[in-house]
């Protein structure tokens, strides 16, 4: 089971997000996150959909997308060199004792805080998923009360070559 | 010119070129239905949605054009929802119009609301909810287009009742564009000269071809192929009739209820050229020991259906007809200096021997009339010059495996979905795009009452459809499971509670015959495909006779139960 980031242009029509999510229901394949808005281009929208499976299932999931009427290119991201995000929210607790800990791993982290209160600070992370990842490890011994993520959103790298 | 959303519609299907629709009206298509008479096509009301949406798929089948349907609402577009799935299933281009609430009232719970659009969607190649009168003609456009090309499929068109009435200019697009929607049809090259080296080098090659070359209409490629190559055929269910069924190389059906030469080939054969079929769990059997010693080859329309099941060697993406025209183009050349006839004649004279060793055969000692003795008498009298269709069940593998099919669009059965209800309105659809032509519904005493209700349509609209009843007074298939599987628990498959079919046909205007001695069956057979009406035959067969050879499920296609 890998995870795989795929990159979806569709047209951007209504019903086309329950195209998506009935075929991954309908036929068993995993959704781990999905990210839809539009594009510069009239009409068109681009979800990021993050899937799970084995070679075979996600050539499968990769193919039934492509048959979608609505679906107008279908890329594997995985399969090349990409730059893959995600933005999270995250509430954490930080009673006074634990407060200086709590902002300096934010500040090693280079997140944001977008809000506090007397016991809780909410800070805003973007990054890849190895990143996301450490943060919310770090994070968890405190206590994260709230969590909203986006979901990956991703691009080809212009050079398909190793820097 | 300005025309309403109710005269666009029939005018888009007047340029279609759609002659009749199957149909059943009601308050949110009221308007559709009060053009119709100023219209060209011709509309046949059928007496439930469920025949309407069968009938299509008939049309469609035999004709390969596409088959049209309209319905009401809610109940209406609900009803068409197994006849949807069954033209899905089998990859059937069909056009289903519903109506819809006003669009202000969508949404709300109206009155013979529902959402269509969402019931259908996993079971239509596409769907369309009409939101504005100007896309209305571009919409219908679409749907006719997406229905029959690529892998074609059924698309359903919602029409909100308001939108039937608004008023735009009429102007049919001659072409469609959809950035979109681009099916693969011609072949790799590359990959065509790959599977003719593959072919020379095979010793042991077999054709296991599927209902795309039907759909495709890729028929004569195939004759072609199998004779001049000498290459043994055998045929999923929907492919029965594309290779001449009475040629020495046909095999008869694969899988499940398959011939023991077509399975002992699969098993034997050092190459498998798979076209327009998609490896269903009811052909392979355990799908570890499916085909063991071959290099598989997989010609398909469709991506979807290439490494779905099984893991194939060569994939060639196409639709079957340019796929197997550009194998012959590639072959022909090389026919003088190949001798592709000595090359394969061992293998077919091995195949051959299989065939001789088990045929398909039936015990046929008794005085009771075997089903499998019907249907080869329906072969003789209408020397297969007819148009069959069959419910679901043993007589629907009996029709398949003792009826030999010819010409390709002759078999019209349910085959992915096996919805019983099916062969009879699916034979009024036929019979209507070939008046003169014998259709006939092989049916089992339980399928024909799901849609009998469509007697009434085809004896009012003068459709003599001959349904034969091969009469067993159980749910036989299920039955013969019961009897191999579950120690005889007959739960639930008696139905010899059943109705008077003869005093049924008459009282529905039709005519009736029952048969209970063998020697009247072929007589009666003869009498009832005379006569210029519709027509029901009861024949009382031997109630606890079974289909063979049997594979069970999940078991390899070599664990046959003979005869
Ligand atoms: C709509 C539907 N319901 C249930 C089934 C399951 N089923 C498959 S074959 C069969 C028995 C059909 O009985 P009959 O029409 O008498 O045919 P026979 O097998 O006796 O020839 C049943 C119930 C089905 N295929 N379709
Ligand atoms: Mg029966």
């Amino acid at each position: 089971m890998n995870k795989h980031t795929l990159s979806v242009m569709v047209e951007n029509e209504p019903g086309v997000l329950s195209r998506v999510a009935g075929l991954f229901s309908g036929r068993g394949f995993n959704i781990y996150s999905l990210n839809v808005a539009p594009t510069l281009e009239k009409g068109v929208s681009l979800m990021t959909i993050v899937a799970e499976g084995d070679d075979a299932i996600i050539e499968q999931i990769v193919k039934q997308l492509r048959k979608l009427i609505p679906t107008i290119k279908v890329k594997d991201l995985t399969e090349m060199k990409s730059v893959e995000r995600e933005m999270v929210l995250l509430k954490v607790n930080a009673e006074d004792s634990k407060r200086a800990e709590v902002l300096r791993i934010v500040d090693i982290f280079r997140c944001k805080v977008v809000d506090v209160s007397p016991d809780e600070v909410t800070v805003e992370v973007t990054g890849d998923q190895g990143k996301i990842g450490a943060l919310i490890n770090l994070l968890t011994r405190f206590g994260i009360k709230e969590i909203a993520r986006t979901g990956n959103v991703a691009m080809q790298r212009s050079m398909q070559i190793d820097l | 010119m300005k025309l309403t959303g109710a005269q666009i519609l029939l005018k888009c299907l007047e340029k279609e070129g759609v002659d009749v629709m199957f149909g059943f009206p009601g308050g949110a298509v009221i308007d559709i239905y009060d053009e119709i008479p100023r219209s060209s096509v011709e509309h046949i009301l059928v007496r439930h949605e469920q025949g309407a949406i069968h009938a299509a798929d008939g049309y469609a089948r035999a004709t390969g054009r596409v088959g049209v349907c309209l319905v009401t609402s809610g109940p209406g577009a609900t009803n068409t929802v197994t006849g949807i799935a069954t033209a899905y299933a089998d990859s059937i281009p069909v056009v289903i119009f519903t109506g819809q609430v006003p669009r202000a009232l969508i949404g709300n719970d109206a009155f013979q609301e529902v959402d269509i659009v969402g019931i259908t969607r996993p079971c239509t190649k596409h769907n369309y909810l009409v939101q504005d009168i100007k896309d209305l003609a571009k919409t219908v456009k679409q749907a006719f287009y997406l229905a029959r090309t690529g892998r074609p499929g059924p698309v359903l068109v919602d029409l909100p009742k308001d939108v039937q009435n608004q008023i735009t200019e009429f102007e049919y697009p001659d072409k469609v564009e959809m950035r979109s929607y681009k099916p693969t049809n011609k072949p790799h090259i590359g990959q065509v000269r790959k599977v003719v080296k593959l072919l020379k080098e095979a010793k042991r090659p077999l054709i296991y071809s599927g209902g795309g070359v039907i759909t495709s209409g890729s028929h004569e490629e195939l004759t072609w192929l199998g004779r001049k190559l000498r290459i043994p055929v055998t045929s999923t269910l929907m492919g029965l009739g594309a290779f001449p069924g009475d040629d020495e190389l046909f095999l008869g059906m694969l899988g499940m209820h398959g011939t023991y030469a077509a399975n002992m080939a699969v098993n034997n054969c050092d190459l498998l050229l798979a076209v327009g079929a998609r490896f269903d769990d009811r052909v392979t059997g355990k799908i570890t020991t499916f085909a063991p010693r071959a290099t598989i080859v997989h010609i398909d329309v469709d991506p979807t259906s290439i490494q779905k099941n099984v893991s194939v060697h060569v994939p060639l993406v196409a639709d079957c007809k340019s796929a197997l025209a550009a194998l012959k183009k590639e072959t022909k050349a090389t026919l003088d200096e190949f001798d592709w006839q000595a090359d394969h004649q061992p293998w077919v004279d091995q195949v051959q021997t299989w065939a001789r060793e088990h045929p398909l055969t039936y015990k046929d000692n008794t005085d009771a009339i075997k089903p499998q003795f019907v249907v080869e008498k329906i072969y003789e009298i209408t020397k297969g010059d007819a148009i069959i269709a069959t419910e679901v069940g043993q007589n629907q593998m009996w029709a398949a495996q003792f009826y030999k099919y010819t010409r390709p669009n002759t078999l019209l059965t349910s085959g992915g979905l096996g919805t019983m209800g099916y062969g009879f309105p699916a034979a009024m659809g036929a019979q209507r795009a070939f008046p003169d032509k014998l259709v006939i519904d092989i049916a089992g005493d339980g399928s024909i009452q799901m849609c009998i209700q469509e007697m009434m349509t085809v004896v009012c609209n003068k459709l003599p459809v001959k349904i034969v009843i091969l009469n067993n007074g159980y749910l036989g298939m299920v039955r013969q499971w019961q009897e191999l599987f579950y120690e005889k628990n007959y739960c639930a498959t008696c139905m010899d509670a059943q109705p008077d079919f003869v005093k049924l046909a008459e009282a529905y205007g039709a005519v009736g015959y029952r048969v209970t001695e063998k020697k009247d069956v072929e007589k009666t057979l003869r009498e009832a495909f005379k006569v210029d009406k519709p027509v029901i035959v009861d024949i009382r067969v031997e109630k606890e006779e079974n289909v063979y050879p049997m594979v069970p499920a999940g078991a390899s296609l070599t664990e046959m139960l003979l005869v």
